[in-house]
């Protein structure tokens, strides 16, 4: 390694002097000359046993490119990435950096050739600043003295060129995750990074940081850095990048420049069939009779705080009742009221005129609620069985799994055949433990579970959350056709869009109370958000 | 970092190498421990030869290894048990001892019925006492949420005081003070001889009923774990608390049984040694022994399987044994525990690397061929 960064800055991963190395970078990469390539994957392969997560793939991005890589989950690219940064090591296949071919066997030999990864779960010392995390671990000089003040100017001179505005000596528990997201590129591109990989990064932002991320990207893309932008979101990808590599199933599909593409192509590049964005039409039924009642019912949150004040509501067999609010209004205690996991403090929950009995999670399920919950991975599976033990997870104390006193593995089986061909979960077997599938498979077993029991009212919260374009699509088809079949389905979501696209009514939830409910087709955009915002 | 050699994360470990890497373990150890023994001037293979005539083919030996191994195997399967829960009994141990409680009472209080119904009352006693220590953790773990390991713990120590004013600072029931040097010497009453169990003798060689029933008690669990509903609900309960109480599980009424189990095994242990071995409460000889530690070593050992258990606490019994036998003034005192450390060692660390793959770097992959199409179209890996 070069001495120090700090002042020569003459090795290969700190090409540039001046406190932070950029002026050695051609400015206008992005220009009319032809562009060198920063970045060349051709044909690497990876495996794991039973399963090829990259097969083949190639893709190159140029200097001061912002390339973006798509694909649903587990279409492999978090593999690529890993191969990228020295995490893993490919099978098969070559890789060039900046022309030269390149053999990572650590995470610490990809960064010498300026590869830096900003992970969607941050790394960040939360009790240190800034400009210490910035150094952390990273020590390219052979001086042993740390200077604070040298690294904050550096820092704070990047974060200004880069409009990534952060307070050197901040402590990272006192920053937002926006913020946090910033020191982590701050630190890759303090420490040399030519090119950066940011791993679905919009996940932890609000829309506004999301705009504010993207004008950063674009400013690293137009100082010569080379931005590999990892997402599943079309509109971001469309917005940021320069050119679209699609995954799926493990292979590069094609790469596409963003100019001359739209949503719909990309979505049906990326699901490999054709896929309408539209919405799911859903049929108006004449509502059957009223299945689940709410009365006057409070419950506490988390914190000891009430949560719920005296909710009063009804869903009908066979329709959606969308129930919208922003995120923190009583909707998730809602759901756990209903589904047995949260006691009341006054009120009552009926179905089919019987009362739930309160806080009782196996008398809500025996009774018929099914319910799939927000919090996907910690409570509505468990994560180191089989997808077949997960499928019977509710249903193993019935008869049906059972051989005499004892269960039956092969009825397990059995029933997790079935229920992989009809929910279409890609699995390599019903064998497989369930923690090793992707999101939208996980929640496809959720989905059978939950409906494999004939329930009569389903409650789904946050049902598409964090799903790519081909499993979302999927859920809202299951959830219209199980209220299509007479279920009372009630669906909490924080997307609008969904809500309107799925519901025959919509719930407005305002600090822990309703604050209205209408028909969706009366209802308009306006007069929900003003109602999310508390007013009735 | 770099080196000539990879390391990679095996998806799924084959079953060969499940038994493989603790035999390979176990002989690891063996010639680490060798090597201890050159340097402190011992011959290995002497000394390995000893230690298996010790615990084998000597006069006796066999039986005398079934001795020590079968209060192990009660407690290696109470702590295999719970573990499999994730519910961390420490208690194994205080359990122990109370079990010896009951089971002296009722051998002492019922001696006059007959000896098989005698027998039965000595095991549900030591099993029932164990049971009640076991709930109080329990009781604590499930509706005030404090940490099992602590308060079973603690409990041992209870426990252990509790057995001592029994015997020698109180006039208890347990103690003897039929005859005039009692009072100097305190011990506990002995049993009717109808209140000592049968073994199983063949020729020279016995086999405690303890440990007969222990293996019994082993295929029980076993079945019970892997293909019952209880058992199917203990392997939710162990992974995912919240996931229990969502699919319906009673998570609290599940810590209570689970622990009860677990508390009523080491209680039969307590039983045996009373029914099987000493005949009299001896709190001192109880405490030194330290079965109830020695069974948590046995249940890690054996990766929580009761069927396992059986062969690791006949193993550690024969090291015990072997251990006794060697003592001496030539020979150190901590060595047999430290190779019981390095047996512990070995195979923890073993089971660990078996889930990893490790090859060099260079080599092409040719042995993995070209996958077929359907195994590429899985959704698994991301």
């Amino acid at each position: 390694m070069t001495d120090s960064v700090l002042d020569t800055g003459a090795g290969p991963a700190a090409p540039a002097a001046g406190a932070f190395p950029v002026a050695g970078l051609p400015a206008d990469a992005s220009g009319g000359s032809p562009k060198t390539l920063a970045i060349e994957a051709i044909e690497m392969t990876k495996r794991f046993p039973g399963v090829v997560a990259n097969d083949r793939v190639s893709f190159a991005a140029a200097e001061g490119e912002v390339h973006a890589l798509l694909g649903e989950n587990g279409a492999g690219k978090t593999t690529l990435c890993n191969l990228l940064m020295g995490l893993y090591r490919p099978d098969e296949g070559k890789l060039f950096v900046g022309g030269k071919p390149v053999r990572f066997h650590s995470p610490r030999d990809a960064q010498d050739a300026g590869i830096f990864m900003v992970h969607q779960h941050l790394r960040l010392v939360e009790s240190m600043t800034v400009a210490e995390n910035v150094v952390l671990g990273w020590s390219p000089s052979r001086q042993l003295r740390f200077s604070p003040r040298k690294v904050e100017t550096a820092v704070a001179e990047a974060a200004e060129r880069f409009q990534m505005p952060v307070d050197p000596k901040a402590r990272i528990w006192q920053l937002s995750l926006g913020e946090r997201q910033r020191v982590e590129i701050l630190k890759a591109l303090y420490r040399g990074a030519k090119i950066l990989i940011l791993d679905e990064p919009t996940t932890v932002l609000t829309p506004q940081e999301a705009e504010q991320l993207f004008s950063s990207v674009h400013d690293m893309a137009g100082a010569g850095r080379t931005v590999i932008f990892i997402s599943h979101k079309l509109p971001e990808v469309l917005s940021v990048a320069d050119c679209v590599t699609i995954l799926r199933q493990g292979r590069s599909i094609t790469t596409v420049p963003t100019a001359g593409t739209d949503a719909d192509d990309l979505a049906g590049l990326m699901v490999g069939r054709e896929v309408s964005l539209e919405a799911t039409t859903k049929v108006p039924d004449v509502p059957g009779p009223v299945v689940l009642e709410l009365t006057g019912v409070s419950a506490r949150g988390d914190l000891g705080a009430e949560a719920l004040r005296e909710v009063t509501l009804e869903v009908h067999a066979g329709e959606i009742l969308g129930i919208a609010g922003v995120s923190g209004n009583g909707q998730r205690e809602l759901a756990e009221v209903i589904a047995g996991l949260r006691p009341t403090t006054q009120g009552q929950v009926t179905v089919g005129g019987k009362q739930v009995p309160d806080g009782d999670p196996r008398a809500a399920i025996d009774i018929g609620i099914a319910y799939v919950p927000e919090d996907r991975m910690g409570t509505g599976i468990s994560p180191n069985l089989t997808i077949a033990e997960n499928l019977v997870l509710k249903s193993y104390r019935g008869k049906n799994m059972r051989r005499g006193p004892l269960l039956s593995t092969r009825k397990e089986i059995a029933n997790a055949k079935v229920m992989i061909e009809r929910f279409d979960i890609r699995a390599p077997g019903p064998r497989t433990l369930i923690r090793q599938l992707s999101g939208g498979n996980i929640q496809k077993v959720l989905l059978a579970r939950e409906l494999s029991s004939d329930p009569r009212v389903l409650v789904a919260a946050s049902p598409t959350r964090g799903l790519d374009v081909g499993a979302t699509q999927y859920v809202r088809g299951i959830l219209a056709e199980t209220a299509r079949n007479g279920v009372a389905v009630m669906m909490v979501s924080e997307d609008l869009d969904e809500i309107f696209e799925l519901s025959d009514r919509i719930a407005v939830f305002y600090n822990g109370r309703v604050v209205g409910v209408v028909s969706t087709a009366e209802a308009n955009r306006q007069q929900i958000g003003l109602m999310m915002a508390g007013a009735s | 970092m770099t080196g000539p050699f990879k390391i990679e994360r095996r998806l799924d470990t084959p079953k060969w190498l499940k038994v493989a890497v603790p035999i390979a373990s176990i002989f690891l150890a063996a010639i680490i421990v060798g090597i201890l023994l050159l340097a402190t001037g011992h011959n290995p293979f002497t000394t390995y030869h000893q230690m298996y005539s010790a615990s084998v083919t000597a006069d006796g030996a066999l039986s005398s290894t079934f001795v020590y191994a079968t209060p192990m195997l009660f407690t290696g399967l109470c702590a295999a048990f719970a573990f499999r829960m994730r519910t961390w009994n420490i208690g194994g141990e205080g359990q122990l001892y109370m079990g010896a409680v009951g089971a002296s009472a009722t051998g002492l209080v019922l001696g006059d019925w007959p000896r098989p119904l005698l027998i039965i009352a000595m095991i549900l006693g030591g099993a029932f006492a164990g049971m009640l220590w076991a709930e109080i953790p329990a009781l604590l773990r499930a509706y005030l949420r404090t940490n099992e390991i602590l308060t079973s713990l603690m409990l041992n120590y209870v426990a252990g005081f509790f057995m001592y004013y029994l015997i020698y600072d109180s006039d208890s029931y347990w103690r003897d003070l039929s005859t005039p040097g009692a009072s100097v010497f305190p011990t506990g009453k002995s049993l009717v001889p109808s209140a000592s169990w049968p073994g199983i003798t063949i020729g020279s060689f016995t086999i405690p009923m303890g440990f007969v029933l222990g293996v019994g008690l082993a295929v029980a669990l076993l079945g019970l774990i892997r293909s019952t509903r209880y058992g199917f609900e203990m392997r939710v309960m162990g992974d995912s608390p919240q996931a229990a109480n969502y699919s319906g599980i009673r998570t609290k009424r599940k810590i209570l049984s689970v622990m009860a189990i677990s508390g009523g095994i080491a209680g039969i242990a307590g039983s045996s040694q009373i029914g099987d071995f000493g005949h009299v409460l001896d709190p001192r000889g109880l405490e030194q022994a330290q079965y109830g530690y020695t069974g948590i070593v046995v249940a890690a050992l054996a990766l929580y399987n009761p069927l396992a258990v059986v062969l690791v606490s006949l193993l550690i019994g024969g090291l015990t044994n072997a251990g006794f036998a060697l003592e001496g003034p030539s020979f150190p005192t901590g060595l047999v525990g430290t190779m019981e450390g390095i047996i512990l060692f070995t195979v923890l660390g073993g089971e660990i690397l078996a889930r990893y793959r490790i090859g060099l770097h260079h080599r092409a992959p040719t042995t993995v061929g070209q996958a077929p199409a359907s195994v590429t179209a899985t959704g698994a890996a991301s």
